[in-house]
C-alpha cells in the first residue's frame, strides 16, 4: 500500500482547476491555427483569429480563456494500492475545486439544488467525480470543466441495432445541427455508442474530454471518427455558426458492448476551449 | 469580408435600422448587462407594475456572466453567453425601449417577430473569446441584485467591442445566410 494524502489531491485538483481554466490544451492550439489557414469563409477565418488570440491573453495574464469556467468535471483512476489519508477522497477534491475557483479568480456555476431556489453554492462546489479503481499505487486525476453552453446541447438516442451505421451518423448530425452556434464551434464533438443509457452517456463524456489529434485504437472506430468528422464540415455551420468548414475540429468516439436489443449513442459536444488539465499522483 | 462599422450605445432607431445582417460592428459607448437571474427579475418588476432599475430606452443589453475580476483588472473574462436562454424574455424588454441585444446562437422566431415590430438588431460576440472581449470593457458598474453575483444586472463602457450583426431589424439572418454557401449535404 503507499500512502497519499488527502491534503496533496486537495493540492493538485486546485492547480489543475487553474490551469484547465486558463490554458488551452496545445493540441486544440495547434488545431485552431490550422484551421485558421485552412478556412475558406472570411468571417470564419476572423472568428479562429480571434479564437487563438484568446487563447494567447488568456494563457499570458492566466486569465480564464471563457467566463463560463463550468462544472468541474473529475475523472479519477484510483490505485487499488493506495490508502488515503488524513480525509476522505470526496472532500480532498471538493477542497480542491472550491480553493480552485476562489483562489483564483474562476466563475462560480454551481447551484445547490436544480428546481426551486437555484441558489449559487459560492464556491463551484460539488465537483461532479467519476471514480475507477484500477490496478497500482497511483491516483490519476483528469480534470475537464465543461460550460453549459456545450453542455445543455447534449443528447442520447436509444436506437434499435436494425438503425446501424446509419441510423449513428443521423442521430449525430441531428445533435450537431441542433447544437449550431449555442455551442460554441469550432467543435468537439463526443460521441458514447453501446453500453446502456447511463454508460453512453458517460463514454460521450469521457470522448468528448479527449485530447484533439488522438484515435480510437480500434481502427472500424478511427476510420468512422474521420467519416463524422467530414460530415459534420459539411453543414456548413462553421465558427461561431457563421459559416464555413471549421464547425469540429475533433470526432472522438468511445464505445462498449452493450444489450443485443439495443444502440444506444450519446453525444457530448466540446466547446472550442475542450478544457482538460491532468496530473498523476 | 467588409470593413467594420463603428457604432456608439445606447442608439437610436435610425442607427438600429441602419444595421444589416452580416455586418461587422465595433460598439463603443454604454452597454447593459445581464443575463438569465437578471432578466428574470426585470420581468417581475414589471409584472408588479413597478420601475426597472434602468431605462431600457435606446439601451444595447449584453447576455454575459462575467468571471471575477482579478486584482487590477476591470472585469474577468467576458464573453457572450447563450442568448436563447433569453427568449422568454426579451420581447418583453423590448416593448420597453431596449433597442439592440448581444449574445450567441439561434433565437425563437417569437423573439425574431419582436425584433421587427420594434426595430431590433440581434448582434453575436465571439462565443469563448472572454479574455480577448474583457480588453474592449474599461468599466463594469452593478446597478441592481448585486446578490446574484455575476448574474446582477450592471452597466459596462466598452470601447470597440466586436460583434457580427446576425438578425436585422427586418429578420435577415445570417446564421442561415453565412452558412448556406458551405453547406454540403
Amino acid at each position: 500500500m503507499r500512502d497519499i494524502s488527502a491534503q496533496e489531491i486537495t493540492n493538485v485538483v486546485e492547480k489543475l482547476c487553474v490551469e484547465a481554466c486558463s490554458q488551452l490544451p496545445q493540441q486544440m492550439a495547434n488545431a485552431l491555427k490550422q484551421a485558421e489557414k485552412d478556412e475558406p469563409s472570411p468571417v470564419g477565418r476572423d472568428i479562429l483569429a480571434q479564437l487563438v488570440k484568446n487563447a494567447d491573453i488568456a494563457a499570458n495574464e492566466d486569465v480564464p480563456i471563457c467566463q463560463d469556467t463550468g462544472l468541474a468535471v473529475v475523472f479519477a483512476d484510483i490505485g487499488q494500492d493506495v490508502h488515503i489519508v488524513g480525509g476522505d477522497f470526496t472532500e480532498a477534491v471538493n477542497k480542491g475545486v472550491h480553493n480552485g475557483y476562489v483562489n483564483g479568480y474562476l466563475r462560480k456555476s454551481s447551484v445547490a439544488e436544480p428546481l426551486f431556489e437555484r441558489k449559487n453554492t459560492g464556491d463551484n462546489t460539488p465537483a461532479i467525480i467519476h471514480i475507477r479503481i484500477v490496478p497500482g499505487d497511483k491516483i490519476n486525476i483528469r480534470l475537464a470543466p465543461k460550460g453549459a453552453g456545450s453542455e445543455n446541447k447534449s443528447r442520447l438516442t436509444m436506437l434499435v441495432p436494425a438503425d446501424g451505421v446509419e441510423g449513428v451518423r443521423k442521430a449525430i448530425l441531428d445533435a450537431v445541427v441542433a447544437a449550431g452556434p449555442n455551442s460554441c464551434p469550432p467543435m468537439v464533438v463526443g460521441v458514447g455508442i453501446g453500453g446502456n443509457m447511463e454508460m453512453a452517456c458517460l463514454l460521450a463524456k469521457r470522448a468528448a474530454a479527449r485530447d484533439v489529434g488522438t484515435q480510437n485504437p480500434d481502427q472500424r472506430y478511427a476510420a468512422f471518427e474521420k467519416d463524422l468528422l467530414d460530415m459534420i464540415n459539411k453543414t456548413g455551420i462553421g465558427p461561431q455558426g457563421l459559416g464555413g468548414v471549421t464547425t469540429a475540429v475533433a470526432v472522438n468516439v468511445e464505445w462498449a458492448p452493450t444489450h443485443i436489443a439495443s444502440l444506444p449513442v450519446a453525444v457530448n459536444i466540446n466547446c472550442h476551449a475542450a478544457r482538460h488539465a491532468e496530473a498523476t499522483i | 469580408m467588409s470593413q467594420a462599422k463603428h457604432i456608439r450605445a445606447p442608439f437610436d432607431e435610425e442607427t438600429a435600422k441602419s444595421l444589416k445582417a452580416g455586418d461587422r460592428v465595433l460598439i463603443s459607448g454604454t452597454i447593459l448587462a445581464a443575463r438569465d437571474a437578471a432578466h428574470k427579475k426585470m420581468v417581475e418588476t414589471l409584472d408588479k407594475g413597478e420601475k426597472l432599475p434602468v431605462d431600457l430606452e435606446g439601451q444595447v443589453v449584453y447576455y454575459v456572466g462575467p468571471s471575477p475580476a482579478k486584482p487590477g483588472h476591470v472585469i474577468g473574462s467576458a464573453g457572450p453567453t447563450t442568448s436563447g436562454r433569453m427568449d422568454a424574455y426579451a420581447p418583453r424588454l423590448m416593448a420597453c425601449g431596449l433597442k439592440g441585444m448581444i449574445g450567441k446562437g439561434y433565437r425563437k422566431k417569437e423573439v425574431v417577430d419582436a425584433m421587427e415590430k420594434y426595430g431590433v438588431p440581434y448582434m453575436a460576440a465571439v462565443g469563448g473569446a472572454g479574455a480577448l472581449i474583457a480588453r474592449t470593457i474599461k468599466k463594469y458598474t452593478v446597478l441592481a441584485w448585486p446578490e446574484l453575483g455575476p448574474e446582477a444586472l450592471a452597466e459596462m463602457e466598452v470601447e470597440d467591442f466586436p460583434a457580427v450583426v446576425v438578425i436585422d431589424c427586418e429578420g435577415n439572418d445570417y446564421y442561415e445566410a453565412g452558412q448556406k454557401p458551405y453547406r454540403k449535404i
